[in-house]
């Protein structure tokens, strides 16, 4: 199999890309959930069912055109590390990261789409766009299911629309998400109120790895929960209104702290600065979250010749498995941590002290 | 006041989410709670937990025969409950009855809006004219007005020929 670092675009490139609003909006995707009629959701189906669905799928996608130069692989391929860092770059879902024979993956090259094979679905297909362009990803993704459907029979039913192994993801079978970084809602107190009004109007706000997992770097993923009677473009949009709101809120946040409390704002992101330039061993757990209190500095100009994308790519390259992935041996959690820390150092090497106005 | 999961230790947390017009209410006892993560109740959203719990409650085996099993993939009710999670695109159409009030207390309504595979999409559409025909060509017949009937009746007749051999999907 072709090697994935290879295939991958490196975290510096991944962290040059920019769209609209990514001083905020981190990233949007919109997944639509697909199965084929006749044959057993991947959960319920036998190995040998899955392997079949799997042979079936997996060229069928690979033969897209938007999936010209891709990367198609069957799960029992990847090593462990291999998937980590798979998951660690938001291209497939920690459960089919557990997956293994009878499952795949389809990655083009730009990661612009990635399409997983018999995860809880037989098909999760995901469109990927850096900054606040969730529209774009509709569309996108809306054109590669349109191509696919004439190549496959899904399992569609006139009332209930997209038959899905969750009774969740019915319907439209569809999951819009962006990735907030909202530092200044924390700072401010102010993130536990919007999230409980967000979940008031049916939206889910998630960690940063998606369910059940916790908004390490303020990092928080905002999606659609309700997936049955109502259009793809109907959640869409309520979707834009409600993260444009989020959007507005953070900026002013962060307007207000550094009207009112500027100090405390300096302190945070000067303590920051402080344990990230000079520590000698740090969890990867503590770095996202000082990252992001750099970040947010970087968004305040209080350091001015440093670019976000500094700060993004230490995002990556400071988890878990990418780490691992830079060095040859086995490392432990206490020699990665040791091994961050000198790689965090060496890469604040030239950022200035922040620069308090 | 019993903890609605474990239906054995009292029931401590108390959940209201309303959305829209519907209230969901959940009793806990605090061991339930935290294995259903809720110790921290912005970061968690009912729906997810209310298809564990509605699964229990609504597909209840005695409601609908003991041993309901899909007969394409030999799903059963059983199993839903342990995992939330149905067999087969089939076992909607097995488990129809139970699924009903789950998927009221899940989603904005129980028919789907939106995209549908272009060649069902097509058959749907066809239908939808054809029912809106019928009840002019009635309402025609009604008036009396046997010219504008008999136009709609080789319309009518038109579209069905049309489709017929593409045989209309369920």
């Amino acid at each position: 199999m072709k090697d994935l670092l290879q295939f991958l675009i490196t975290p510096a490139e991944a962290a040059q890309q920019h769209g609209p609003h990514d001083r905020i909006v981190m990233s949007s995707r919109v997944r639509l959930a697909r199965n084929l009629r006749g044959a057993s959701f991947p959960g319920w189906a036998k190995k040998p069912e899955r392997v079949k669905v799997l042979e079936l799928v997996m060229p069928a996608v690979s033969a897209l055109p938007e999936m010209a130069d891709s990367f198609a692989e069957a799960m029992d391929n990847f090593t462990a590390l291999d998937k980590q860092i798979l998951v660690e770059r938001h291209l497939i879902s920690r459960e089919h990261a557990a997956k293994n024979v009878g499952s795949g993956l389809v990655l083009n090259r730009a990661e612009t789409f990635s399409v997983m094979i018999n995860e809880e679905d037989h098909l999760r297909m995901q469109a990927l766009r850096p900054g606040f362009q969730i529209r774009e990803a509709w569309i996108a993704i809306d054109r590669l299911d349109s191509v696919l459907e004439k190549k496959l029979e899904y399992a569609f039913d006139n009332e209930l629309g997209y038959l899905t192994a969750c009774p969740t993801n019915l319907g439209t079978g569809i999951r819009v998400s962006a990735m907030l970084h909202l530092p200044g809602l924390v700072l401010s107190e102010q993130i536990n109120p919007i999230i409980q009004s967000v979940n008031k109007l049916g939206l889910a706000v998630r960690g940063l790895y998606g369910e059940g997992t916790e908004a390490l770097g303020n990092v928080f993923q905002v999606s659609n929960q309700m997936t049955l009677g109502e259009s793809e473009t109907a959640i869409v949009e309520r979707l834009e209104k409600v993260m444009s709101q989020i959007i507005e809120h953070e900026e002013n946040a962060r307007q207000t702290l550094l009207e009112k409390k500027p100090k405390v704002v300096f302190n945070h992101i000067g303590r920051a600065y402080g344990i990230l330039a000079n520590a000698h061993s740090i969890s990867s757990k503590e770095t996202m979250n000082l990252l992001s209190l750099l970040r947010l500095g970087v968004d305040l100009s209080l350091f001015p010749n440093t670019q976000r994308a500094l700060v993004d790519e230490l995002f990556l390259t400071t988890q878990p498995a990418h780490l691992q992935k830079q060095v040859s041996d086995k490392l432990s959690a206490e020699e990665r941590d040791l091994i961050r820390a000198d790689m965090v150092r060496e890469q604040l090497k030239n950022v200035g002290r922040p620069v308090a106005k | 006041m019993q903890c609605c999961v474990c239906k054995e230790k009292p029931a401590t947390v108390h959940l209201t989410q309303i959305v829209g017009e519907k209230m969901q209410k959940l009793d806990l006892c605090e061991d339930c709670a935290k294995a259903k993560g809720i110790n921290d109740p912005t970061s968690f959203a009912m729906a997810d937990l209310m298809l564990g719990l509605g699964a229990s409650q609504e597909l209840d085996p005695s409601a609908a025969g003991a041993e309901l099993k899909c007969p394409r993939c030999g799903f059963s009710q059983a199993d839903f409950k342990k995992s939330g999670r149905l067999g087969c695109p089939e076992c909607y159409q097995t488990f129809a009855e139970g699924l009903a009030g789950l998927l009221k207390t899940m989603h904005k309504g129980t028919r789907h809006i939106g995209k549908a595979p272009e060649a069902l999409r097509k058959s749907r559409d066809t239908m939808d004219r054809l029912k809106t025909l019928q009840k002019k060509l009635n309402k025609a017949v009604e008036a009396e007005d046997f010219e504008i009937a008999a136009q709609l009746r080789d319309e009518i007749k038109a579209i069905t020929a049309e489709a017929t051999p593409v045989k209309a999907a369920k």
